[in-house]
């Protein structure tokens, strides 16, 4: 638990200054552009909300560019994974909050999700 | 069924509208409201906590709708309940037989009259959706089952009129591939907008996925043309527009007219399935609009069928 626990803070340290990580441990940077949406003042993981302002700044914080304006441009720019970003993205697992994203990816834990989750037409 | 999904599983055209908002008065205040544009709409939308100010809860009204006898759209956004409490109030919505849903991320706190509150968005509205399709298939998102699974016709909403214009009919269509099966659109004061989202729309085959509702909002004063153009997150008002209202000898027919011009516009572009009215007039605002539009009421329209759109 203790290296879970150092390898969480080593990370961080990687992707604070980059990306602003939130550390939410289910980290999705590649399928957005390598821009984090959870510094989405709404933290929204499936695309910018209804209220982008005509300059293309946040509506919650005017002085900020829309999160997902400069996702959607950055992704175009990838030369991997930039489909992804339609990929509609599960509910945050508030539970891994604060752990390695890196440790998770390895274990497979980002991507449980809760039974219900992902439901198609029966 | 809802009499909203009945209409639009065959196709037809439909005409929503926005029940304003609810604060003290209760039922005959609903009854009230509903009074002069009741002829006209197939349903109408009890909001929530519309633009981050608080209003008698839209579970609530859509109770009291269906028992004044019409068919409400809840609205559900994101803002202020986790998954937890919606999905209480899908299922409590369920257990009245309140069907039509709309899902929304919802404007931000800050945009209300207490921004000091806690902003929640735990889920988004593409998850929302997906969620409410969940317990319509008979479980809650743990996998719970729910016996038996309430019945739900799902819609969300789009803003054409806001960046990024070119990826608005992707993430629409994410909200169709969730389970969306109408998209009531953000109120666009700009013509060219609405047109290129449908016409991206009809390209991608969203307007074939699910029906396609513009907004058409109704105001009154200059007053109300100055709040939507500075206030209301979403919308852009071109200069000239709020000019037009402000320069006019009778603010309240030019916004009319306003209204009635983007309408036909809307009306026009082919793929559209229907459309939403917000009316900030004290009369039958809508009635008119909808008799000038040449929208009969709605038994006219069950009874001898009505299509706007020839190309849809």
């Amino acid at each position: 638990m203790k290296a879970a626990a150092v390898l969480a803070r080593a990370e961080h340290a990687v992707k604070a200054p980059i990306w602003g990580c939130k550390a939410c441990g289910q980290c999705v940077l590649h399928s957005t552009g390598l821009t984090c949406p959870m510094t989405c003042p709404k933290t929204l993981r499936n695309g910018p909300c209804g209220g982008v302002r005509p300059d293309g700044h946040c509506e919650v914080k005017p002085e900020l560019r829309c999160v997902w304006l400069k996702a959607f441009e950055r992704s175009e720019r990838l030369p991997l994974w930039r489909g992804h970003i339609d990929d509609l993205r599960p509910p945050v697992d508030n539970t891994l909050t604060g752990t390695s994203a890196w440790l998770n990816l390895a274990t497979g834990r980002d991507r449980q999700t809760p039974a219900g989750w992902g439901d198609v037409e029966p | 069924m809802s009499n909203l999904e009945r209409k639009l599983s065959a196709g037809q055209f439909v005409v929503t509208a926005e029940l304003p908002v609810i604060d003290g008065g209760g039922h005959s205040e609903i009854i009230r409201q509903l009074a002069p544009m009741k002829a006209f709409v197939d349903a109408f939308n009890a909001t929530d906590n519309p633009s981050a100010h608080a209003h008698a809860s839209p579970l609530a009204v859509s109770i009291a709708m269906l028992q004044a006898g019409v068919e409400p759209v809840m609205q559900l956004a994101c803002r202020d309940r986790n998954r937890l409490a919606l999905e209480a109030d899908l299922v409590g919505a369920g257990m009245h037989g309140v069907e039509n849903i709309c899902c929304l991320t919802g404007d931000d706190v800050t945009a209300g009259d207490e921004p000091e509150s806690r902003r929640v968005f735990d889920l988004d509205g593409p998850q929302l959706i997906s969620v409410t399709r969940t317990l319509s298939h008979g479980h809650y998102l743990s996998g719970r089952p729910i016996k038996p699974a309430p019945r739900f016709l799902i819609g969300a909403v789009e803003n054409p009129g806001a960046p990024p214009y070119e990826s608005r009919v992707r993430r629409a269509t994410k909200k169709a591939l969730a389970g969306a099966r109408f998209l009531q659109l953000q109120i666009c004061y700009r013509p060219e907008l609405l047109e290129r989202f449908m016409r991206e729309a009809r390209a991608s085959g969203l307007s074939e996925r699910l029906a396609i509702i513009p907004s058409i909002c109704i105001l009154r004063t200059v007053g109300g043309m100055r709040f939507v153009a500075t206030r209301v997150p979403g919308i852009d008002v071109p200069p000239a527009t709020v000019a037009r209202i402000e320069q006019a000898a009778d603010a309240q027919t030019e916004c009319f007219e306003l209204a009635c011009e983007l309408a036909s516009h809307a009306l026009e572009q082919p793929g559209v399935g229907g459309l939403h009215f917000i009316s900030f007039r004290k009369d039958a605002g809508i009635a008119k609009l909808c008799t000038r539009l040449g929208i009969p009421p709605r038994v006219e329209r069950e009874l001898n069928g009505y299509s706007a759109s020839v190309a849809f």
